[in-house]
């Protein structure tokens, strides 16, 4: 089955240029304002939209989407909120996804969960404490509604794992540029490309970098080797930054304008 | 019976397995084969033992309570000694374990999570002993309430890092213990407090924990002549409690049972006993039972103890307790203060407020059984590091 993702890849790949995708929470900052944050992103030119399951727990996180989890949590986000906000994204015509730590989807019910998602338009789930020996069940369920699974890989991942996790993820590959958590950083670290190049040699699965992008010459420079650029702490930090909900909005739309340039400026 | 051993990626049933960052893999790939290698290397197991003869004290004691035993239906009442090791604690049996097991790998830096600061110490205390840098993450809450474990692991050399994020407390110096795992792999070993976490950690941390039982299944028999009729532990994590029951498992006539911290009463919502108020979920890189929410939500903990205040439990645990082998029960704060207080004043025994959580469910066992019945507990710690909480409790000016 072809998903919006994958029709996005295509054309993509067809202008010679990598895609922009970009992440926000649901619920954050406000559930209402996440609509409006939302469109304030598709204004700005993002091809494809991650939203977040804001977690109590979540690992792989740094300070800003924590902050940004726990600011959703503490209004009571819950799994409708987050089929909202996909719904919200895939009727403004962008492909959407959601990310989500496991236990969420194993509470929500696993075959439900993927369910939901097909039915609000989205294109697939990334989850990035799923690793491939747990996840037959979501194979399962993925498959039966069409939906794509898509899993982290990181400069770590030898070659043979690489071969192996890179098997069960259709949409995109999402390549951790780097060995930690979610943030803003001053560089793109090199073992990004490195990756990416280990990557093309096991599969032909579009490939999405991300953490650490924050602006256009870093999406320029990722977007030389890369099928798409992946932005969320940046977006984020402008909203938790701004003033007034206004000012963070006209933010975000300007951060994306500028990364949607650099995502095109790279070949 | 045969003993539930943990399969291929450590399952136990359908909990256990690995829930973790791909970035990790490969980390726990390299200690699962660097535990699966030292248990056959007699030259590891060699330096083990040594330490724990030398170092932690062990063979731990084992001491009859009789004066306590007159509040516990007349049973006999056999308390495995752990209290006495070197740090006060079981903690100590995996440490050194792990500690051995970093320096067998080429790491040269732990990063240990710690609740009450036992965990916290006993790393301290072992990266001193071996050389390696230590750094603590511990919940700024529980800084606060556990001040005299902070100096303790500053004295040691250790760096202790309040944790300020989600609740201040275990589960988010947990949370914050992996990030620099994930950020610093390649020179850092996590050293994980407790059977939960990722594959290997519940089994290698199991592994190193069992010798309590090994000994107290010995020290028994040479006392009375027979095994136990119940074998009882408090259970937060679950690390001693599955280290005295894991020898016993094939012995189905002993009965293993597990003291989860009921806080002000699981019908409140405020408690910790996560087998008994809680359900299967995901936390912390493994699946078992967790305190959560309707939608996955980590929900948060409440005891007494610090040392038991999880939201988690060890998969090994929720295995036993679905196949039937151990039974778990919720003691409150109050019946845990009062067995606190009892052994303490009959015994001159002040044993650590996790460990008072066993003696109070000795008190019902012991009733329910009556005077034949003979109980081993597991005395996981002493009492030392909760004599604030205690004063505090029982109304005593500091």
């Amino acid at each position: 089955m072809t998903t919006t993702l994958d029709q996005l890849f295509v054309k993509v790949r067809a202008e010679n240029r990598a895609a922009l995708i970009a992440y926000i929470p649901a619920g954050f900052p406000t559930i209402e304002g996440c609509n409006k944050a939302i469109a304030a992103l598709v204004a700005g030119g993002v091809d494809a939209i991650e939203i977040g399951f804001p977690y109590s727990d979540p690992v792989m996180d740094g300070p800003i989407i924590q902050a940004a989890a726990e600011r959703s949590l503490s209004q009571g986000t819950g799994a409708a909120d987050v089929f909202a906000a996909l719904k919200c994204a895939t009727d403004l015509g962008v492909a959407a996804v959601v990310m989500t730590y496991w236990n969420p989807i194993e509470k929500y019910g696993v075959d439900e969960f993927a369910k939901s998602i097909a039915t609000n338009g989205g294109s697939g789930v990334i989850t990035p404490d799923l690793t491939i020996e747990e996840s037959d069940r979501w194979r399962d369920a993925t498959n039966k509604y069409g939906i794509s699974p898509i899993y982290v890989v990181a400069p770590s991942t030898g070659d043979a794992r690489l071969a192996k996790v890179t098997a069960r993820c259709s949409g995109f590959i999402y390549a951790a540029s780097l060995m930690g958590v979610t943030g803003t950083r001053t560089s793109i670290s090199s073992g990004a490309s490195d990756l990416v190049a280990r990557v093309r040699k096991v599969s032909n699965v579009p490939v999405a970098v991300g953490l650490g992008v924050s602006n256009r010459d870093q999406a320029r420079e990722v977007a030389g080797y890369a099928d798409g650029v992946i932005v969320g702490s940046a977006f984020i930090k402008c909203l938790l930054d701004a003033k007034s909900e206004d000012e963070g909005l006209k933010a975000i739309t300007a951060l994306a304008q500028g990364l949607a340039e650099g995502v095109r400026e790279g070949r | 019976m045969s003993t539930p051993e943990s399969t291929i990626l450590g399952h136990f049933g359908p909990y256990g397995g690995r829930f973790v960052p791909e970035a990790l893999i490969g980390a726990l790939e390299e200690l699962e084969a660097a535990h699966i290698s030292s248990q056959k290397d007699p030259v590891f197991q060699a330096q083990l033992a040594h330490l724990h003869l030398t170092y932690t004290g062990r063979p731990s004691i084992l001491t009859e309570a009789k004066r306590f035993a007159e509040h516990a239906g007349g049973a006999r009442i056999l308390l495995k000694r752990e209290d006495l090791n070197h740090t006060g604690s079981h903690k100590i049996n995996n440490v050194l374990g792990q500690a051995l097991l970093t320096k067998r790998m080429g790491k040269k830096r732990i990063i240990a999570e710690t609740g009450a600061g036992q965990h916290g110490v006993a790393s301290a205390t072992a990266a001193a002993l071996m050389g390696l840098e230590c750094v603590v993450y511990m919940g700024e809450e529980d800084t606060r309430r556990q001040s005299l474990n902070v100096a303790r692991m500053k004295i040691l050399g250790a760096e202790v890092i309040p944790v300020t994020t989600g609740s201040r407390t275990l589960k988010d110096a947990i949370n914050e213990a992996m990030r620099d795992w994930v950020t610093n792999v390649d020179t850092t070993h996590y050293l994980l407090g407790t059977v939960a976490g990722p594959h290997p950690f519940p089994t290698m941390v199991r592994d190193f924990h069992k010798i309590i039982g090994e000994e107290a299944k010995i020290q028994v028999q040479e006392l009375i002549g027979r095994l136990p009729d119940a074998v009882l532990a408090c259970v937060g994590g679950g690390s001693n409690a599955i280290g005295i029951f894991h020898d016993f498992i094939p012995n189905a006539q002993v009965r293993l049972i597990g003291l989860e911290a009921g806080g002000d009463g699981v019908e409140t919502g405020r408690h910790a006993a996560t087998i008994t108020g809680g359900s299967a979920g995901v936390l912390h890189g493994t699946r078992s039972y967790v305190l959560q929410d309707a939608n996955g939500q980590t929900v948060e903990s409440h005891s007494i103890s610090a040392g038991l205040d999880y939201p988690g439990v060890g998969p090994e645990h929720a295995y036993l307790h679905d196949i039937g082998r151990a039974e778990y029960r919720a003691i409150t704060d109050s019946q845990a203060m009062e067995a606190f207080a009892l052994l303490s004043k009959t015994e001159g025994i002040i044993p650590a407020i996790e460990s008072a959580h066993a003696l109070a469910g000795a008190m019902q066992v012991g009733k329910e059984l009556g005077p034949d019945a003979v109980l081993l507990i597991n005395l996981s710690g002493r009492g030392d590091k909760d004599v604030q909480t205690a004063a505090q409790y029982f109304g005593i000016p500091l």
